[in-house]
């Protein structure tokens, strides 16, 4: 079974983000990248799916700038075997996202395809589901288990509720929530090893696809600081202060 | 996932150390690293990262509230401390230097060293275990036979059996001639060891499935003092044939040492060959255990500069970080209580402690760095002269690498603390830990005390003064090379002059001292700490020259980055100005021949 995984890069999760003076973004100017946590999930569920003998092949893809050739080179030494590198400058949103894997998907023929359930940057969710619905595929959001049983794919999914259990016909789309699994470092002889394995380079042009934001980001601001707390000295005072100044009772 | 939190080693500054200050790219030329790439060397620094931060750096505080304990039978050190070296060695870097054909990572010892300061700056109590590990494969690889080596670098390279470094006895510390351990040779020609060792990092535990012991002894009937002294491998558990740990060797432990800080890492006293027989065997030649142990020094010693830099550079980025958040008074010029208060940061006195530690723990960062870029050089520069060129350097260089760093990383160590005020001095914070952790690298490895003498009294001399002139015509070199740049820098031409200054004050003390020495050995060496710090400030301020031109370069050439490089400019101007300077004071009570501690007496203390 060939597994498609989507990839993205993004600000490290250790780092302080900041908003840009002008308003028109977020700093990633010499900031820190790293692999989305949640791409790195889904890299380690196909690996592991490899190393049982369920996956015969793991494709990662990113899109983005030249640099999302690293992000690539990071999944392939945790294991992957090869990359594909949808190359663009656009600012891109998951619409446009979605747009390119379901054109690479269409020529590399998977059978599961693993996306994380969203990005840390952006926060968007969206990207999975948009692909699944793209292809008309089933789609298992949210995993919190995976397990390949014939033609079929059990996936447990962390709902508001609490767990739930889907049965889903593949080819399907899944997305990875925190504990699928704990992701493996790529270790320096892995590293060494991705050195060899090949990445291609396309382009949305090649892929016939136009991943133009659609969307126009008006203006981004730094949350409010969050005020101090306070210690009460009483039931009674917390009480008052719930009904009175907080209004939640 | 993880609260954004403070970085481990600022990564643009380690970037700009590792690829533009010592430009690790042109390595790659090199046969050796040929499979090696930009790309490799980030991925590297990236997965230690990611296992420094997410393995090591959570439990650095449990390890300083518990230190490992002994019941009399085994050593309790708390879970993560094994999760943590688990997760390191399995990501291949106990092997990161050793050949591919070893199953190592074959990097440059410059990156390799570099991965290994984020494991220290998160961790420096679990991270030691790793070290004398490495360390004691080192020494082996440099001298094992090849049985010694097909045993026992395996399963040290992969992490299963850790090492350490037994040297030390309780009447033989700075002065390793009154080594008193006895080996006695056996029949089969392996040594029966008796004696005892102390202070012993790594010496008992339960981390690893054996621990292999590098110990100095003399063989019955060496000749005393230095000349007699071997070096022998000592396992806790003698291999069985099929390589496996066996049956316990009789090397026991008689105790544990509670510390100041670096309370990981357990410090023991060993019992070789008390009740049951201690079997070791020979490495190298009989009698050369001291000069193999000084060709491994090198390297050893960049890693306690290293550790010290980096833990004064934890320290600093900590202590920028609060300074930058806690909001505390008004600028001495502002009127009324009205005005809000403004950030730690906005005071003067306060940027000056943050400058300092900058100053400080960059400098040492570059400095140690570039030791190891040496290495390199020494072992793989594909020309002959370089090479031993390269050697020379790191000769006279050593003693500066280890001090230095240990000195002024707690310097920083210490500002970072004045910077949280009463609340640095509380266990509430990460700070007063560092200083303490960072406490142990003045003493060990050779005190500084004694690496004074080892650079006045020998490195400085050694030669015909070769490695010294290696040192001074390299800074010539490059002052030359600041004079010269166009466009020309004002910031770089008084750095170049200030430096310029210490190179001369630095010639000739050094001239005047070795006459002294010839004269009379005691005196000419009574100020030789002094001349260690003003070789130090000499030595960072080369460094520091070099990081300004490269932030000049790269500002005239318009970068981006204007506030690191401008950040970098500042703060070497900061130690032309206060540090350099202090170098002419140095050098008239230096030349002067100052007698003053000298000539104090016992009784009139
Ligand atoms: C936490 C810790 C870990 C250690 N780990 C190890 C280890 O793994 N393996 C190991 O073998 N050892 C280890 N050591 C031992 C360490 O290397 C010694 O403590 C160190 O070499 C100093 O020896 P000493 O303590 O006997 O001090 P001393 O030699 O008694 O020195 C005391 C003071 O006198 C000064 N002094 C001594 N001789 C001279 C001289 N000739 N001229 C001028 N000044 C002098 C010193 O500079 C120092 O300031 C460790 C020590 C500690 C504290």
């Amino acid at each position: 079974m060939k597994v498609l995984v989507a990839v993205k890069r993004v600000i490290d999760a250790n780092v302080k983000v900041r908003v840009k003076t002008d308003g028109s973004g977020v700093e990633t100017a010499n900031v820190k990248m790293a692999m989305n946590p949640f791409c790195e999930i889904a890299v380690e569920e196909a690996v592991r799916m490899k190393e049982a003998g369920v996956a015969t092949e793991i494709v990662a893809v990113s899109c983005g700038g030249a640099s999302c050739a690293e992000t690539l080179r990071t999944a392939l030494a945790m294991g992957a075997d090869r990359g594909i590198h949808v190359q663009t400058d656009l600012a891109l949103q998951p619409l446009g996202v979605a747009k390119l894997l379901k054109a690479v998907i269409e020529k590399e023929q998977p059978k599961l395809v693993i996306t994380g359930k969203q990005a840390i940057d952006d926060d968007s969710n969206q990207t999975g589901q948009m692909v699944a619905g793209l292809l008309g595929w089933a789609q298992g959001t949210f995993a919190s288990k995976l397990t390949v049983e014939g033609e079929q794919l059990r996936a447990k999914r962390e709902v508001d509720g609490g767990l739930e259990t889907v049965l889903l016909k593949l080819p399907a789309v899944v997305t990875t929530d925190l504990r699928l699994n704990e992701p493996r470092y790529a270790s320096l002889p892995n590293i060494m090893k991705a050195k060899k394995k090949p990445i291609e380079a396309l382009t949305p042009d090649a892929l016939g696809v136009d991943p133009t934001p659609r969307l126009t980001v008006l203006k981004v601001i730094e949350p409010p600081k969050r005020k101090s707390g306070t210690k009460v000295k009483t039931v009674a005072e917390l009480v008052e202060k719930l009904r009175n100044e907080a209004k939640v009772i | 996932m993880a609260a954004p939190t403070i970085p481990l080693i600022a990564p643009r500054d380690l970037d700009f150390v590792l690829y533009e200050l010592l430009e690790v790219e042109r390595l790659l030329e090199r046969r050796r690293f040929a499979d090696h790439s930009r790309e490799t060397f980030e991925a590297t620094i990236a997965t230690a990262r990611r296992i420094a931060e997410a393995r090591f750096r959570p439990h650095n505080r449990a390890n300083d509230e518990n230190e490992p304990r002994w019941d009399g039978r085994s050593v309790a050190i708390i879970p993560e401390v094994k999760a943590a070296l688990d997760a390191f060695s399995e990501a291949g870097f106990m092997a990161a230097q050793a050949d591919f054909d070893q199953g190592g990572m074959q990097l440059p010892v410059t990156v390799a060293q570099a991965a290994f300061g984020l494991f220290t700056a998160a961790n420096i109590g679990t991270a030691a275990y790793a070290f004398l590990t490495i360390a004691a494969g080192n020494l082996l690889e440099a001298f094992g036979s090849n049985d010694q080596k097909r045993v026992y670098l395996p399963p040290m390279r992969a992490g299963h059996w850790f090492g350490t470094m037994a040297l030390t006895e309780p009447q033989a510390g700075s002065s390793l001639a009154e080594i008193r351990t006895m080996a006695k040779p056996a029949a089969d020609g392996s040594y029966h060891l008796r004696g005892s060792k102390i202070f012993i990092s790594g010496g008992d535990h339960e981390l690893s499935e054996n621990i292999i012991h590098m110990v100095l002894a003399r063989i019955d009937g060496a000749p005393p003092g230095v000349r007699g002294i071997s070096l022998f491998l000592v396992p806790k558990f003698l291999p069985k044939t099929d390589g496996t740990p066996g049956r316990r060797n009789g090397v026991a432990l008689a105790g544990l040492i509670h510390k100041m800080g670096y309370r990981g890492t357990t410090s023991t006293m060993l019992n070789f060959g008390e009740t049951e027989p201690c079997i070791g065997t020979l490495i190298g030649e009989p009698h050369q255990g001291l000069a193999c142990m000084f060709h491994m020094m090198n390297e050893a010693r960049i890693g306690v500069g290293l550790g010290a830099a980096v833990l004064g550079y934890a320290g600093y980025l900590y202590s920028l970080d609060y300074a930058r958040t806690r909001a505390q008074g008004r600028r001495p010029g502002a009127k009324g209580i009205d005005a809000p208060p403004v950030r730690l940061i906005a005071h003067a006195d306060v940027r000056r402690m943050l400058i300092a530690q900058k100053a400080y723990v960059e400098g040492g960062l570059a400095l140690c760095l570039m030791a190891a870029r040496l290495v390199d050089d020494e072992k793989t520069h594909p020309d002959e002269a370089e090479r031993r060129r390269a050697a020379l350097l790191l000769e006279v260089l050593t003693p500066v690498v280890k001090a230095w760093p240990s000195q002024y990383g707690l310097a920083a160590n210490d500002l970072a603390i004045q910077i949280l005020g009463g609340y640095g001095y509380t266990r509430d914070h990460p700070v007063e830990q560092y200083f303490r952790d960072n406490r142990l690298n003045p003493i060990h490895e050779g005190t500084n005390g004694i690496q004074a003498l080892d650079l006045l009294g020998r490195k400085v001399r050694m030669a015909e003064g070769a490695a010294f002139r290696a040192l001074t015509e390299a800074i010539e070199k490059d002052l030359g090379a600041a004079g010269s740049a166009a466009p020309s820098d004002e910031t770089v031409v008084e750095i170049a002059l200030a430096l310029g200054d210490a190179l001369a004050a630095t010639r000739s003390v050094t001239a005047r001292l070795v006459d002294a020495m010839d004269k009379d050995t005691d005196r000419g060496l009574a100020n030789a700490s002094l001349y260690l710090d003003m070789m130090g400030k000499l030595v960072v301020g080369w460094l520091w020259l070099r990081q300004a031109s490269l932030a000049a370069k790269a500002l005239a050439a318009g970068s981006s980055e204007t506030e690191f490089y401008e950040g970098k400019r500042q703060t070497a101007l900061w130690f032309a100005r206060y540090e350099l300077p202090q170098t002419s004071l140095q050098a008239s009570l230096l030349t002067g021949g100052e007698t003053a501690a000298y000539d104090m007496r016992d009784a009139w203390f």
